[in-house]
């Protein structure tokens, strides 16, 4: 029983559970469409979509902050960046031979067995004496709203205790986001170049590689062809 | 919460799941591009939906915020899909014509 379902009203406990579950089932067969699909677009819808409903599971969670995180980054920036990669990449994934997947497939298994080993050493729900309510946090949650008047303590560790971490995290988010932005050439000129190898111009339009580059086919012609 | 009310948006909640489901489906099976599309913004839209009174179920109505950032986000990401489509790129004006765009050397 999670925290939600116990605050819930008692008659609602067992829904709330099969809502949950519902949830988590959706996510599942999503994750195994995008495994299988071949549409990279395909895989970027589903991929938004994935984020959608794993946001309603942290909602679900009592995690609002992170369900408003997953919401932003995930269903709207990387659909979006993932897009923009798509201009630059190709609009069909080819099949993995089987011998590199099997590589992967043990990584994903060892990573599942230690989470899974690793879960035994949890403190049980609501348990006084966890890391989480004996160390510094019970500290926060007691003096957070005499010393800096902020109600949500999230948002008063974050900016105010943690405010130099915070400040370099941002920084590093602005870099990363320059790099991006840089790599995927949102400013318009994205698969645009030119040279001038010994006096001689030469450009995207006029290269032999750039034959078959540019799509003539109509709208309707290449959604048939993405399809 | 009246427990009426209480079973009534349970019975929703359950009903946006399974049409929730049915988009996935839709999503998945294709065939081609724009159902993908249309069921993308219409599982959204569902998301949206489901949100609101699922957050009314566990008692925590400020859920309804996230709700708003999904159906703003869910905008966002349709228009930016529908650009990629017609232009080949994202940077371009709504109101701008393709010939135009494209034919621009600088």
């Amino acid at each position: 029983m999670n925290l939600i379902a116990a605050a819930a009203e008692p008659a609602f406990v067992v829904p709330v559970l099969l809502l949950d579950i519902s949830l988590l089932a959706l996510l599942v067969i999503v994750a195994i469409a995008i495994v299988r699909m071949r549409s990279l677009f395909g895989i970027v819808m589903l991929q938004g979509v994935y984020s959608l409903v794993s946001a309603a599971w942290f909602v679900s969670l009592d995690a609002v902050d992170v369900a408003f995180t997953e919401a932003a980054v995930g269903a709207g920036v990387s659909t979006v960046l993932m897009l923009s990669a798509m201009l630059l990449a190709d609009r069909k994934s080819s099949p993995v031979p089987m011998r590199r997947q099997l590589g992967a497939l043990a990584v994903v298994i060892l990573a599942g067995v230690a989470m899974l080993y690793a879960v035994g050493d949890m403190p049980a729900f609501g348990d006084v004496n966890s890391p989480a309510n004996s160390y510094v946090g019970m500290d926060f949650i007691a003096k957070t709203a005499e010393e800096i008047q902020i109600p949500n303590v999230v948002t008063a560790v974050l900016a105010s205790y943690r405010g130099y971490d915070t400040f370099g995290e941002v920084v590093v988010i602005f870099s990363a986001g320059l790099g991006v932005l840089l790599l995927l050439g949102l400013n318009g000129n994205a698969g645009r170049w030119e040279a001038k190898p010994n006096g001689q111009v030469i450009n995207d339009r006029t290269a032999p590689s750039a034959a078959g580059v540019e799509d003539t086919r109509t709208v309707d012609q290449k959604a048939e062809g993405d399809a | 919460m009246s427990p009426l009310m209480g079973y009534f948006m349970l019975g929703s909640a359950f009903l946006l799941i399974i049409s929730m489901a049915l988009m996935l489906m839709r999503l998945i099976g294709g065939p081609t591009l724009y159902d993908r599309l249309l069921a993308v913004n219409s599982f959204g839209t569902k998301t949206v939906l489901f949100l609101c009174v699922f957050c009314f179920i566990i008692g925590r109505p400020d859920g309804v915020d996230i709700a708003l950032l999904y159906a703003l986000m869910n905008f966002i990401a349709t228009i930016a899909v529908l650009k990629f489509f017609n232009y080949r790129a994202l940077d371009v004006g709504l109101m701008q014509r393709d010939e135009t765009r494209r034919g621009d050397p600088s």
